[in-house]
């Protein structure tokens, strides 16, 4: 199973620029289209499933509005029977 | 036997420290802003934001002292080389920072630039090459490139009345007072995290006393360009960089050893 992730997007920052939109590799973004900011905009937001947190949308926003989290997995060996 | 844990989450990315909590003015997908994350993120980890002072220039990043949280000056059009050099020469335990764009660097101020790189002063240039004058509506730069359409070249750039573009990073290149001079681009997230790689070099060059340092930023203006911002990166990743080949112009012998 894929590693899961999710953003959070500020709506204090954000400027529904689509950059992140468009850079997203699992094109899980878009804009919303419920929701506007006081200062106008339409702000981005996760679409659905599918988010890896890999970060990539925080690397491309002017505006630092983006905040990923990621699920860890810990892998450590075990001993056998014990 | 591997026994897989998944603990909950963790943060992989939050906004920088060094960025104060308030909205820009910039606007919507403007890659000033990218260039102010970048440039923040790089003070937070080399912990220097309690030792760092900007010199803000004219231009739209002219607030730039709103928006990062150390000090900074303000210096008139195209000045802030010369009015760095003067805090450099002051306070030498500080680092200190400009950021210019094209028309304030590469037009009024290529004097004070030229002259504090040929000095070898200890500064560092964040230069944001974006084709135009953003703030004042789209004119016509040094930098536009032969053809470009902006206000005041509304049939296109014509090179026989207003020449070509300025290279202002292979020009520096040539004086033997910079240490390190490079340009990159903020068009994608490769190239954006190669942009913030050369912040860190540049702002080591400086702490280590090595001597000139300036990092150039390809960055877009959607608003002036007439474009939607992920057309504008687009536009910029196919006109300017042709012209402006991202790359190291001038990496000093003493630069070449250090380890980022
Ligand atoms: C002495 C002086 N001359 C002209 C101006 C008008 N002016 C303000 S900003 C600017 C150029 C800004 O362009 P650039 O440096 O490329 O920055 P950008 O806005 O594109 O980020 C000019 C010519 C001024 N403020 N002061
Ligand atoms: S890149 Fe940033 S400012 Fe632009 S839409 Fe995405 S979150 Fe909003
Ligand atoms: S962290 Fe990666 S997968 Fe998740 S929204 Fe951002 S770009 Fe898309
Ligand atoms: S005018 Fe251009 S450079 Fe200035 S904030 Fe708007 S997009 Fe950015």
């Amino acid at each position: 199973m894929p590693v899961q992730g999710r953003v959070v997007i500020s709506e204090l920052y954000c400027k529904g620029c689509e950059l992140c939109v468009g850079a997203c590799p699992q094109e899980v973004l878009r804009l919303s289209t419920e929701r506007i900011t006081s200062k106008g905009y339409h702000p981005a937001e996760l679409a659905g499933e599918g988010c890896t947190g890999c970060g990539i949308c925080a690397v491309v926003c002017p505006e630092a509005a983006i905040t990923v989290y990621r699920q860890v997995i810990r892998r450590s060996t075990a001993a056998v029977g014990a | 036997m591997v026994v897989e844990q998944i603990v909950p989450e963790e943060i992989v990315y939050q906004r920088p420290r060094s960025l104060v909590e308030c909205a820009t003015h910039y606007c919507p997908g403007c890659t000033h802003g990218v260039a102010h994350r970048i440039i923040a993120e790089v003070i937070d980890e080399m912990g220097l934001r309690e030792h760092t002072i900007g010199v803000a220039s004219v231009g739209c990043s002219v607030f730039a002292y709103n928006y990062f949280d150390f000090d900074w000056v303000q210096a008139p059009h195209g000045r802030a080389p010369a009015m760095a050099t003067g805090v450099k020469r002051v306070l030498p335990d500080r680092m200190v920072i400009t950021y210019q764009g094209d028309g304030d660097m590469a037009s009024i101020g290529m004097t004070e630039v030229v002259h504090a790189a040929a000095r070898g002063e200890n500064i560092t240039v964040f230069f944001i090459n974006n084709a135009n004058y953003g703030m004042t509506g789209g004119q016509m730069a040094p930098t536009t490139l032969p053809g470009q359409k902006t206000t005041s070249s509304p049939h296109g750039r014509d090179v026989e009345l207003a020449g070509y573009p300025i290279r202002a990073s292979e020009l520096l290149a040539t004086l033997e007072g910079a240490a390190y001079v490079v340009r990159r681009s903020l068009h994608d997230p490769k190239n954006i995290r190669l942009a913030k790689k050369a912040v860190r070099t540049a702002l080591e060059v400086q702490r280590q006393g090595l001597g000139f340092s300036m990092v150039e930023m390809l960055s877009i203006c959607p608003t002036n360009w007439g474009m939607s911002p992920n057309q504008a990166l687009q536009w910029l990743a196919e006109k300017m960089i042709p012209y402006y080949p991202v790359g190291d112009y001038r990496v000093s012998p003493s630069v070449a050893q250090l380890k980022v």
